[in-house]
């Protein structure tokens, strides 16, 4: 189980500060932040804290568990992406 | 250190977007000294997260709520709605009861086509659409004839996507949203059953974003088109095609193209590529429009650039909503790049003959442009406090030469009417009471004279 960034993000990226084990992506400063859609959270390096889903001014970040069944794809996206933009 | 070194700086924000908004939480969070006073023409703060936002978007008009506690706790920090900058005060006068100006000012002007029949009554930018349906007193009055089956949309970025959205969403649905009141009759009386949304260049380089592309899939009733022209090698022409979030959104236009073949649904959205408008037709007023199928290339700096071919078509249509992009306006006084759309800087520091303009910043759109998401501002903002505060602390910012009791007394004497947070926390609280009465996050108010009198 992770923490999961949905559509709504605005990449406003007071979710990358507060993360215990900076597992959100990009980060303001990477190259790719500037243009990517949204934020990601890494699924294998989340913690569950909830630390990121407090911050966050929208409310873009859901537990897994909580996402509702038309947003379930994030979790897919999440993954590959902060694998990706990590890479 | 001197007890003057100690006094307060007093920083004028004009604008109260995000990019204000950022701007005034770095600045306070990061001296104590300062104090802000926010300018807005309008006398509600917010900026394009009030009147900007999609109303199927209202989560993300949170932010402000997130951002004004924050500002507001810091207990230095005043708004004043309803006073223009440039009109009731000049910028002289603001310099003179200032330390330092930001100016916010965001890109409010649309780009035009330079087409011919753009004049035409039935077209229209989506900048006045937006404004219209989010209840921005600007476009309160405006009018859009609705009553044709087909409309167009010129452009491909999330606006164009928005504009789309609010016109196939549906009355059950908008009901539920705080579309202002005029824009939520109007549509639910809409005969608009098809959309068509033109993109000059290929679905690899058009600019919608994963979230609002997905957001398509959601359209119950609404049959998707992905008309990709007859480009079949785009990886060939732009080499960066195939990777990462590209791929992505290329794998849900892709998805949207193949989900069903209709099925019997009412509503239909096509995703046009590789064509551009070449005039609007119509004698009295917009009756269709005429496109050109376009080829991409390839030119010396590496940009993909879609050229015209011989092959065109006019599309029966109604209504025309070009999306082609916010631009910057010029601010009285101040130095202005007419060929970006953007006050001449450097890091956020106002430059004008090659020379930064002591005390003159600039943030958001106005500063780079109109591109980026909400939160683009904040990093925005942050490079533009950093400026300001180097300035202080190396004692560029000149003192004013007058306080703020008597810019007050001149405000009064010029912009009798002013908002300021206690007042919009009563609009605030109002619309947000009659949106509970209705089962809607809010029912906005679109007219000033409404928000002065239920603040008296």
């Amino acid at each position: 189980m992770a923490y999961v960034i949905i559509g709504t993000c605005v990449n406003d990226a007071a979710c990358v500060p507060v993360c215990p084990v900076d597992c959100i992506y990009p980060r303001p400063g990477d190259a790719d932040f500037a243009t990517a859609d949204m934020l990601f959270i890494d699924p294998d390096e989340c913690v569950n804290c909830n630390a990121c889903a407090e911050a966050c001014p929208v409310g873009a970040v859901l537990p897994e568990q909580n996402l509702p069944p038309h947003l379930s794809r994030y979790k897919d996206i999440n993954a590959e992406f902060a694998r990706g933009v990590k890479a | 250190m001197s007890l003057g070194e100690l006094a307060p700086v007093c920083v004028a924000i004009v604008g109260s977007g995000p990019a204000g908004l950022y701007a005034a939480a770095e600045l306070l969070k990061r001296e104590a000294r300062v104090h802000v006073e926010m300018y807005d023409r309008l006398p509600t703060p917010g900026g394009l997260v009030r009147s900007g936002v999609s109303p199927d978007h209202a989560d993300r008009r949170k932010m402000t709520a997130v951002y004004e506690r924050l500002i507001l706790g810091s207990g230095r920090f005043r708004f004043h709605g309803n006073v223009e900058v440039g009109t009731h005060v000049s910028q002289e006068e603001l310099r003179r009861h200032h330390s330092a100006v930001i100016y916010a000012c965001g890109a409010s002007a649309d780009r035009r086509l330079g087409i011919p029949g753009e004049d035409l009554p039935g077209s229209h930018a989506a900048t006045e659409f937006v404004g219209w349906y989010n209840a921005h007193p600007d476009f309160a009055d405006r009018h859009f004839d609705l009553s044709c089956e087909r409309a167009v949309i010129i452009g491909n970025g999330n606006v164009a996507l928005d504009v789309a959205r609010m016109l196939l969403l549906g009355h059950e649905y908008l009901r539920s949203t705080d579309v202002a009141d005029h824009a939520l009759s109007a549509l639910a009386e809409s005969a608009v059953r098809e959309l068509v949304v033109l993109g000059r260049r290929g679905p690899t380089q058009a600019s919608f974003t994963v979230p609002e592309l997905l957001e398509l899939k959601q359209l119950g009733d609404v049959q998707v088109v992905i008309d990709s022209g007859d480009d079949l090698h785009q990886e060939d022409v732009d080499p960066q095609a195939g990777g990462g979030m590209r791929a992505l959104r290329q794998r849900i236009l892709a998805e949207l193209g193949q989900a069903h073949d209709g099925d019997g649904r009412p509503k239909r959205l096509t995703l046009k590529f590789l064509t551009s408008p070449v005039a609007i037709l119509g004698q009295e007023r917009v009756e269709g429009i005429r496109v050109v199928r376009n080829r991409l290339s390839v030119d010396v700096a590496g940009a993909v650039r879609a050229e015209a071919t011989s092959n065109c078509e006019d599309i029966a249509c109604g209504l025309v909503l070009r999306s082609v992009g916010y631009f910057g306006r010029p601010i009285p006084g101040m130095p202005f790049d007419a060929a970006s759309g953007v006050m001449p800087n450097r890091a956020g520091r106002v430059v004008a003959d090659g020379h930064c303009l002591n005390g003159s910043y600039v943030v958001g759109w106005l500063k780079r442009g109109p591109s980026g998401v909400i939160g683009t501002n904040k990093v925005c903002a942050q490079e533009t406090v950093t400026a300001l505060l180097e300035d202080l602390v190396f004692g560029r910012l000149a003192p004013p030469a007058s306080d703020l009791n008597a810019f007050d007394a001149l405000l009064s004497k010029r912009s009798p009417q002013r908002m300021d947070y206690r007042a919009w926390n009563v609009v605030d609280r109002h619309e947000r009471a009659a949106g509970l009465r209705q089962g809607r996050p809010r029912v906005r108010l679109s007219r000033v004279t409404e928000m002065f009198h239920i603040t008296r």
